[in-house]
């Protein structure tokens, strides 16, 4: 852990709806971004001259394409409804991180420009000019909104500032104000296929490594192939799978239900990556050539179904997007779902009775589930609503002995977020992100000591990486997250085939 | 903002991380280390020549399972987990331990 040059918040019984704090986290803001991440994207490497003017245009741009912004902006009655409901809020104190002061951000502005009564009288409808400090707290407080759409789970009218900070993100990277965090991963896909920029070699590096590994825990080879053409499966899940823990324990597990369900599967080198940053930076068109990457790796590849792995926000893009951005995928199998979610896949195994499940095997740990607010509340699994809150919970209890929800208030479609979602995930926004999670981790607390819960599994990458690293700051164990694919790598018995001597012999060779 | 090792100045950026990876010398990580209030071991050394050896190979940082394996070979089962690397580096193998070595920040969902 870091030096803290801030306060963690207390964990509390009870949650807390916080006093006013002005300005408490108005110094927080992202790194910059830079021209050689700006250029790639097809934005202006830094801020342009008439910068006012363009970001009014295209901030009309977008009220022409998207409906819904326009409805946003003009429909709010200041209800009060949203304002505790968003964690960095309850977790900063910080009044412009309640839902409806960060939608008056772009509100007022919009107000200004795009009607009657804001170009002729402002002052009296709270319009502003769209004046250097304004964009300043544009970038500061809309990098303070992961985009997790809590609030508009309680707004009567459904507002939604998700995409609020996503046009608002979008407006600032075509006038040359990009962060440095989402552009120079997305540039970093289109250079190497996935966030972490791994390349080919070591993705084979690091997928043999697993292979040994799982020979050496189990007795049993399984595969985690890649580029390997003909196969039934083309399953795309985000880098860190590859690269980090728990989330590589996660992809061990994907690889032995494959194993078991045996079908033929393969990774791709090439749209290696399932996280689709475009969506947080609110760009269609990089939304689009990320997404096209997968529809060119399946086709290359001749596969007959997509899976997802466990990755909150690419299952967003994907479940809701992914025909419009990348199809149509009639060149794919008509009889499964495009795409599946890999939670999907392996919950129909366990219903058919194809898994052999010990579940004494997560003995050792009491569970719980945080819902991604990505797969949550923007997506669905299955083929009845609420299948995403059910489907993870089921394959939990049918792989763990001993799983307690947290309190309902937190969860399901009124999950809270990570703290890190929506591209904050970066080391520069280490205050917002420990103060963010302060919801999350009293519900937890609050569940560890009335139900003995020691370990809490989730399915996206950056919810893992977030708990991992504020933990911590919050006195547990950065090993208390886990992913749901890792339960079920633990608790499933493999069926041997003929040829596990054989690859024995072959991998000492 | 550049650091001085042995009267020389380093590039580093925003975050700390060596511009140029082909700058290093082990003097960097000495004062990159110095800084964190944390002195280097041979244990970190390991470490350190690890992952350039490995970025070397393939232009990027180990994965974690990669790295703890590696580790396990060589210093012995017990130490080849994320455990023993935290105590070395508390900030993180991936991050702290590669800022020393010169190589450039893991990205992405990490």
């Amino acid at each position: 852990m870091a030096k803290v040059d801030f306060a963690v918040p207390e964990l509390k019984e009870y949650p807390e709806i916080p006093a006013l704090k002005m300005d408490a986290m108005a110094h927080s803001s992202p790194f910059k971004s830079k021209p050689e991440f700006q250029g790639p994207l097809g934005f202006p490497g830094e801020l342009v001259e008439n910068w006012q003017q363009q970001a009014i245009a295209k901030m009309g741009d977008l009220l022409g394409k998207y409906r819904s912004l326009r409805v946003y902006l003009d429909a709010c009655v200041k209800c009060g409804a949203c304002t505790d409901k968003c964690h960095y809020y309850l977790g900063t104190h910080d009044p412009k991180n309640m839902p409806v002061a960060r939608q008056d951000l772009m509100r007022k502005v919009y107000r200004r420009y795009f009607t009657l009564a804001g170009r002729l009288f402002p002052q009296l409808v709270g319009a502003q000019d769209l004046t250097e400090d304004v964009l300043s707290d544009w970038y500061s407080y809309y990098h303070q909104c992961s985009q997790c759409r809590r609030c508009s789970v309680f707004c009567p009218y459904g507002i939604d500032t998700a995409e609020i900070s996503m046009a608002a993100r979008e407006i600032m990277d075509s006038i040359g104000v990009g962060q440095k965090y989402c552009n120079e991963i997305i540039a970093k896909v289109y250079r190497i296929g996935n966030n972490l920029g791994l390349p080919g070699p070591a993705l084979i590096d690091t997928l043999e490594g697993l292979e040994e590994d799982v020979y050496d825990d189990t007795g049993v080879q399984v595969r985690y192939p890649i580029d390997k053409a003909g196969v039934d499966i083309l399953l795309v899940t985000p880098s860190a799978d590859f690269f980090a823990e728990p989330h590589v324990d996660g992809l061990i597990g994907y690889g032995k239900v494959f194993h078991e369900a045996g079908v033929s599967w393969t990774f791709s080198s090439y749209a290696s990556e399932a996280a689709n940053f475009g969506m947080f930076i609110g760009s269609y068109d990089n939304m689009r050539r990320l997404s096209q990457r997968i529809r060119e790796a399946a086709i290359k590849l001749g596969v007959k179904r997509i899976v997802f792995g466990e990755c909150g926000h690419a299952w967003r893009v994907a479940y809701n997007f992914l025909n419009t951005l990348a199809g149509p995928w009639d060149f794919l199998d008509p009889r499964y779902p495009v795409p599946q979610h890999i939670c999907e896949f392996t919950h129909e195994l366990i219903q058919q009775g194809k898994l052999n499940l010990d579940k004494s095997q997560n003995d050792d740990k009491v569970l719980t589930f945080h819902d991604s607010c990505n797969v949550a509340r923007a997506s669905r699994m299955g083929n009845y609503p609420g299948g995403q809150f059910d489907i993870p919970r089921a394959i939990i209890r049918a792989t763990c002995n001993h799983f307690y929800d947290m309190d309902e208030e937190t969860i399901r479609d009124r999950t809270f977020c990570c703290g890190g979602g929506g591209g904050l995930l970066t080391d520069d926004l280490m205050e917002l992100r420990v103060k963010g999670a302060l919801p999350r981790m009293e519900a937890l607390n609050n569940v560890m000591r009335e139900k003995g819960v020691t370990h809490m599994a989730a399915i996206c990458a950056i919810c893992k990486s977030q708990f991992t690293k504020v933990l911590p700051y919050y006195g547990m164990n950065m090993d208390q997250i886990v992913s749901v694919h890792q339960l079920v790598s633990n608790a499933i018995v493999l069926t041997p085939r003929d040829d596990d001597q054989d690859d024995d012999d072959d991998s000492d060779d | 903002m550049p650091i001085e090792v042995n009267g020389k100045m380093f590039e580093t950026d925003e975050e700390g991380y060596l511009a140029n990876i082909n700058d290093w010398e082990p003097g960097v990580a000495t004062v990159m280390s110095k800084e964190d209030d944390l002195e280097l071991t041979d244990e970190h050394w390991d470490i350190i020549n690890f992952l350039r050896e490995y970025y070397e190979e393939y232009q990027i940082a180990p994965a974690v399972r990669v790295l703890t394996k590696a580790v396990g070979k060589k210093m012995g089962k017990d130490k080849g987990n994320s455990k023993y690397l935290y105590g070395l580096f508390p900030y993180g193998p991936a991050k702290q331990a590669c800022r020393y070595a010169g190589l450039p920040k893991p990205t992405g969902c990490v």
